[in-house]
């Protein structure tokens, strides 16, 4: 029981961090109806600013630094590539958002170096045990993932507020709905994707300070934007408590599977686990669970 | 001024359907397929054949595969490295487990096995559309990299999958030095791409067509979805079977499953969006782009004279790599056979355009 519990914590706890990723994918296609492949990239980006930055000054001016650097990418993005792009296709507005992946993969490793560069917050690395008294042994809970997790809900809780209540947050979710009609009513669209992206680039480096701490920031680092993916199409592209959702039963179903069903497969399973779920999951409802209804009209 | 077409008449139901309708075409495309089959051969460099244009050729198959999917039947996939690492594994089984398997029929083989695959993984295509679709058929890729480095009976029990290609021979004559690779592969492209046309030419290829357009206007009109979009699949797998297997065999020589990986099918997709998505001639330029950019790359600070580190000649390769594929879908986004396509109607006219 006590193995059982440790598991759905340490499985939420990831699942936290996945839909952390995910809310960068979800942000973005909503606003812009881009599929942002390059949201890994600027995880990777982010994290390293941020590592680098730090080795010269206390973390939360490097947070602050990085966040600007991020803001600045979010509009060269837009006016360099994104406006360009208007009306295109998604596989190619998809490929475009590749080809800033690969342009960033490589600014971010030759401006900041290719090293593993750690990043330290101050967190506890000690766990802790809890609930000894009801459960023989207790269980372990990583305090760093607490806190990252707490860290996670918390921006979550702010971008609902922000979305919800601010009339930035209004026009944003009116451009989601209609670019048109947002556009028609004086909402300047390109000044929202400046910041839409730059948002999502805010979620980049907290998802990159909390994965960076945790494993070291390196190359490898932009490839769980993979992991984001299945994340997205399972809680639906166009709806962010889709991501925490997702999120939530990727990182649990994946740690229940390689705990109970990895050995009888071989381990390794974790690589392709969420996306068969995902899989099952959008064949009963090709939307996602939380996504927009897709209607076909002729 | 010498590309018109005045003067050729059509008076058959066959010289209308032909694929070069223009006569100059013909004795273009003849020529070309002199110099690729008789000059090449002569004139390349062992280096050439080798590194350059054996690897474009199956790439460029790999792309064809990929474009009946993506762009004659509209459904994106990420997928595409899986089907060419299940192409490359089954005509290894098939080599190794079966003595005396001729090589051709092997190829053969892989591609049902690897279209068979596609199939599998085409179904959820049937429920799901777009990027969606795109997402989902990742699950294809890192299941298949999964398999093929976990299951050790499909690699006949070597260590993390890597395995070694048998002997290579057609009708007795060893597939060995770099000018029988390239006339090998060269001869398989051409009939493949020329099978390509044929379909997409005829009633398959409208029906996927319709399909791309709009899925639910094609089958109100009669087309079923599940047809069309299944055979697509087959018929994409069934091609990129083969070039994974020609990738393996040919090129690689010995690899291991992360040969197959999704950096190889985001490729891929680079290849057909940039030379042109729905088209024969743009698998081959993208193809040709592709292979020939990160050469260049590579080589360009040594052209010019600069001493740069390794590290930092890959990390230019990767910027300048993204910078150009956003360039070439900003000022072309319909590819680079749109280009080729524009050039050759500048040229009808050509030199008095009145």
């Amino acid at each position: 029981m006590g193995f059982f519990l440790e598991t759905v914590i340490a499985g939420l706890m990831s699942g936290v961090l996945y839909a952390l990723i995910a809310l960068g994918f979800v942000l973005i296609y909503k606003a812009s109806g881009v599929f942002n492949f390059a949201q890994g990239a600027m995880v990777l980006f982010a994290a390293l600013a941020m590592a680098r930055l730090q080795e010269h000054m206390p973390w939360p001016l490097a947070f602050l630094l990085a966040m600007a650097i991020m803001v600045v990418l979010a509009w060269a993005v837009e006016r360099l590539v994104l406006r360009h792009l208007v009306n295109q296709e998604g596989v190619t507005l998809l490929m475009a958002t590749l080809g800033v992946a690969y342009f960033l993969e490589g600014l971010g490793q030759m401006v900041w170096g290719d090293d593993i560069y750690p990043i330290d917050l101050g967190l506890p690395k000690q766990p802790t045990l809890v609930l000894q008294q009801w459960i023989p042994g207790g269980i372990l809970v990583s305090n760093e993932d607490l806190i990252a997790a707490a860290s996670a809900a918390a921006l979550v809780a702010l971008l609902t507020l922000f979305f919800q209540k601010s009339s930035v947050g209004r026009a944003l979710r009116a451009v989601a709905d209609d670019h048109q009609a947002a556009q028609s009513i004086g909402i300047p669209l390109s000044r929202m994707w400046v910041i839409v992206w730059s948002i999502a680039g805010l979620v980049a480096l907290v998802t990159g300070m909390i994965w960076g701490s945790k494993l070291g920031v390196q190359f490898s680092l932009s490839l769980i934007a993979l992991k984001g993916l299945p994340v997205v199409i399972l809680g639906g592209l166009t709806s962010v408590p889709g991501a925490i959702l997702g999120g939530l039963i990727v990182g649990l179903g994946e740690k229940l599977a390689e705990v109970y069903l990895g050995p009888t497969l071989g381990g390794g399973i974790e690589s392709w686990f969420a996306y068969l779920l995902a899989l099952a999951v959008l064949l009963i409802r090709p939307q996602g669970l939380f996504g927009e209804r897709i209607i076909d009209r002729v | 001024m010498f590309y018109r077409e005045n003067g050729q008449f059509k008076t058959s139901y066959a010289s209308d359907a032909q694929i070069f309708p223009i006569r100059q075409d013909r004795w273009f495309m003849l020529a070309l397929l002199l110099v690729a089959f008789v000059g090449v051969p002569l004139a390349g460099s062992d280096y050439l054949l080798r590194a350059l244009l054996v690897p474009f050729l199956i790439l460029a198959l790999a792309a064809l595969g990929l474009n009946v999917l993506v762009g004659w039947c509209g459904q994106i996939s990420l997928g595409t490295g899986a089907f060419m690492a299940v192409g490359a594994y089954a005509a290894f089984n098939l080599m190794t487990r079966l003595p005396g398997m001729p090589l051709l029929l092997a190829l053969l083989l892989a591609g049902l096995v690897a279209a068979v695959v596609g199939l599998v993984f085409g179904l959820p295509s049937l429920r799901i559309r777009g990027l969606y679709l795109a997402v989902a058929t990742l699950a294809a890729q890192f299941f298949a990299d999964w398999v093929f480095a976990h299951v050790p009976w499909l690699t006949h029990d070597a260590a993390s999958g890597s395995v070694t290609a048998p002997r290579l021979q057609v009708l007795g004559l060893a597939i060995d030095s770099p000018v029988r690779k390239y006339l090998f592969c060269l001869a398989i492209l051409c009939v493949i791409a020329l099978l390509v046309k044929n379909l997409v030419r005829g009633r398959k290829g409208r029906e996927w067509m319709a399909t791309r357009d709009m899925d639910v206007a094609a089958s109100v009109i009669g087309i079923s979805p599940v047809r069309a979009k299944l055979s697509a699949f087959a018929v994409s797998s069934f091609i990129t079977g083969i070039a994974g297997a020609l990738w393996a065999f040919v090129h690689l020589g010995s690899w291991e499953p992360a040969a197959f990986n999704i950096d190889l099918s985001l490729k891929l997709l680079f290849m057909i969006i940039i030379g042109g998505l729905g088209t024969v001639m743009g698998s081959l330029f993208g193809a040709a782009f592709i292979v020939l950019l990160p050469i260049f790359l590579n080589r360009l600070p040594g052209l010019l004279g600069l001493q740069v580190s390794t590290s930092l000649v890959s990390h230019l390769e990767f910027m300048t790599f993204g910078v150009l594929i956003v360039l070439f879908l900003i000022a072309e986004p319909h590819g680079m056979a749109r280009l080729w396509m524009t050039a050759k109607n500048k040229l009808r006219l050509w030199p008095f355009p009145h």
